[in-house]
């Protein structure tokens, strides 16, 4: 196997501990992650993905079990600790862009290196056009967020989330608000960075055609790992 | 983005930018508190100014005056117990003792302005068949001038004091019909009398103390009231007016003549004046507080407009001290563009007010004073402001988990 980006023991999630309707939604997820890989989260509404990739994320805290990202335990991370790890390491990609309004497509790409280093400077500049040009929205960066039609946005955000090199990207239904041809070309797009620069990939989908163009495809069924299969052998079975 | 701005100061920026009418909103809000506070401060100022100036242009900050004679027992029986009836002598009129080294004292000192020696007492102007009690002051002009503004005072004649000169007060002077360059003959309980001319008349603002003031010179009273070389009392302006009833204190225990300071002898316009701080503090409280209120209500609003963008901010590695900062300076800089604008809203008022407000001669009917430090301290105090104001919103963004804020 590859260099590992991320590996999870045991996770468990439950909300309300310790009340009377307290509640688990992961039953203890075992998972590795290894760099280049282009995995595809796929399951039931409720099925406890978005949670899951929320834990993976470091937006959130297990309350069982341990992650490890790059090696490095993290349930013994303090709040700063984790948020720090969180720019440098993971990038986010969301179903509703979640751009931030008041900046343009360029300042958005430049935003988690604006926020690590203080001060915006020429080199965040320049790669953040980098990004953009990668993208292909060269020509919409100095237009603000809202102006940009949706397949535009996710792209912004799919550059901003490339931003500090992360070792990780997860997306959380990037194209669940698209239609057919932009939620095609977003995807493409993070296929090509994925062959491209090696970056880890974790999308959270219901669409089971995209879905299939993964290397991997886990499946989670009430809080659960169902399934965890790479490609080929879907196809193969599909065929056989 | 400007290149010397750091990630707090530029997103706290476009924040406010974004929601432009919401943010000119309460910068408006701010600006008219911060224009009534300046506007009645220096209204209020310039009021109590004015008011002193001319409280203090008919009258002295402290008198000096010989102590109270008091009887003592001239009984001392040895082995005997004595139980003298003492009977308060009356207090004729006499001179402060040794009131040259006093005065030179008084003039060395770096509190005092001005210092005048002053012999005076009662006495009639008459004219004819018609006489009338009048309240005789034998001033050194010179010196005297520097404390009570005759000369500005006067409405006929010039305000000239020699040993043969008199000045009236304008209703002393209807009263016995006389007008500058008449005769009147000024005569005391002890039956001293002289006939002085009529150098000038004078208007104290005051008709009770028009009917009975008359200025002579120094030595005409001394010789009318039979204390030659002697005066009554030492009038003092001092640097600082309000510290008048301290620096007569000092006076007394130094001396240990009577200091009696315009503190004292006006409570109540001193009670006054310290209410009219008292309530213009209060306005000034309770403008700041509903100031204050405005910027946390739209701050809060802010927030829950923006907890998404929060949340994705804190997903990218925002901490929560570089969200509080956002928020926080947000409030300063409402406080601080409301206090700017504020300022200029409150000069053009009493600029308008300066204007406008005149008496029926054209002049103002006080002047305003518009002073530099209050309106930097309106401007540091409305920056303050908004950074308290925003605390609570501010923490409330900070402490917003990523997760809950993205799911909104």
């Amino acid at each position: 196997m590859a260099d590992e980006i991320l590996r999870l023991e045991g996770i468990r999630k439950a909300y309300n501990v310790g009340t009377p309707i307290e509640a688990e939604v992961l039953h203890g997820i075992d998972l590795r992650l290894a760099q280049s890989e282009f995995s595809a989260l796929i399951g039931p509404s409720g099925s406890g993905k978005s949670t899951l990739l929320n834990l993976i994320g470091l937006l959130d805290r297990p309350t069982g079990g341990k992650l490890f990202i790059e090696g490095r335990d993290t349930s013994a991370l303090d709040d700063k600790a984790l948020t720090a790890l969180r720019g440098k390491t993971i990038g986010f990609v969301f179903q509703y862009h979640y751009l931030i309004s008041a900046f343009t497509a360029l300042e958005n790409v430049m935003m988690p290196l604006l926020i690590e280093r203080g001060f915006p400077d020429d080199a965040m500049v320049r790669t953040a056009e980098g990004l953009l040009e990668q993208v292909g929205l060269t020509p919409w960066k100095d237009h603000n967020a809202n102006n940009m039609s949706g397949g535009q946005q996710q792209r912004v955000a799919i550059a901003r989330a490339l931003a500090m090199n992360p070792a990780i990207v997860l997306t959380d239904e990037p194209t669940g608000n698209l239609d057919t041809k932009s939620a095609d070309g977003v995807f493409e797009l993070m296929r090509q960075v994925n062959r491209k620069s090696g970056t880890t990939f974790l999308i959270v989908t219901h669409n089971m055609s995209l879905a299939h163009r993964s290397d991997r495809i886990i499946e989670l069924v009430d809080g659960k790992i169902k399934s965890d299969t790479a490609n080929e052998a879907i196809a193969s079975s599909s065929v056989g | 983005m400007k290149k010397f701005l750091p990630f707090e100061w530029i997103a706290a920026t476009r924040f406010l930018g974004e929601g432009i009418v919401q943010t000119m909103l309460i910068v408006t809000g701010v600006s008219i508190g911060v224009g009534v506070i300046v506007f009645m401060s220096a209204l209020l100022a310039g009021l109590q100014a004015d008011f002193l100036r001319r409280m203090f242009s008919s009258q002295p900050q402290i008198v000096l005056l010989p102590p109270e004679e008091v009887a003592r027992s001239l009984r001392h029986e040895t082995n005997a117990v004595t139980m003298p009836i003492l009977v308060k002598p009356n207090q004729r009129l006499r001179s402060i003792d040794q009131w040259q080294t006093i005065v030179d004292q008084m003039r060395r000192r770096p509190d005092v302005l001005a210092v005048s020696p002053i012999m005076s007492g009662a006495a009639f102007a008459v004219r004819g068949d018609a006489d009338k009690g009048i309240n005789l002051m034998g001033v050194e002009p010179d010196t005297y001038f520097n404390i009570v503004r005759i000369p500005e005072k006067i409405v006929a004649g010039a305000p000239r004091i020699t040993g043969e000169d008199i000045l009236l007060g304008t209703q002393l002077a209807i009263d016995l019909g006389l007008g500058v360059g008449d005769k009147v003959r000024v005569m005391t309980a002890s039956g001293s009398n002289r006939t002085l001319t009529i150098a000038g008349i004078f208007d104290l603002g005051n008709k009770g103390a028009n009917q009975r003031s008359a200025y002579v010179a120094l030595r005409t009273a001394q010789s009318l009231f039979g204390l030659t070389g002697g005066v009554t009392s030492v009038d003092i302006t001092v640097k600082d007016a309000y510290a008048a009833e301290e620096i007569a204190q000092t006076i007394t225990a130094s001396t240990g003549v009577e200091a009696d300071s315009w503190i004292k002898t006006n409570a109540d316009f001193f009670t006054f004046v310290n209410s009219q701080n008292l309530t213009n503090a209060a306005i000034r409280f309770f403008v700041g507080v509903s100031v204050a209120f405005g910027i946390a209500s739209v701050l809060v609003v802010s927030v829950v407009q923006k907890s998404k963008e929060i949340g994705i901010l804190r997903a990218m590695g925002a901490s929560q001290g570089q969200m509080l900062r956002v928020f926080l300076l947000q409030g300063g800089i409402v406080g601080f563009l409301g206090s700017v604008l504020g300022s200029a809203l409150g000069g053009g008022i009493l600029l308008a007010w300066q204007t406008y407000a005149r008496k029926p001669d054209g002049t103002p009917l006080f002047p305003a004073v518009i002073d530099m430090r209050l309106l930097a301290l309106a401007a540091a105090l409305a920056t303050l402001t908004g950074l308290i104001a925003a605390i609570l919103p501010a923490r409330r963004a900070a402490k917003l988990e990523p997760v809950v804020a993205i799911r909104g």
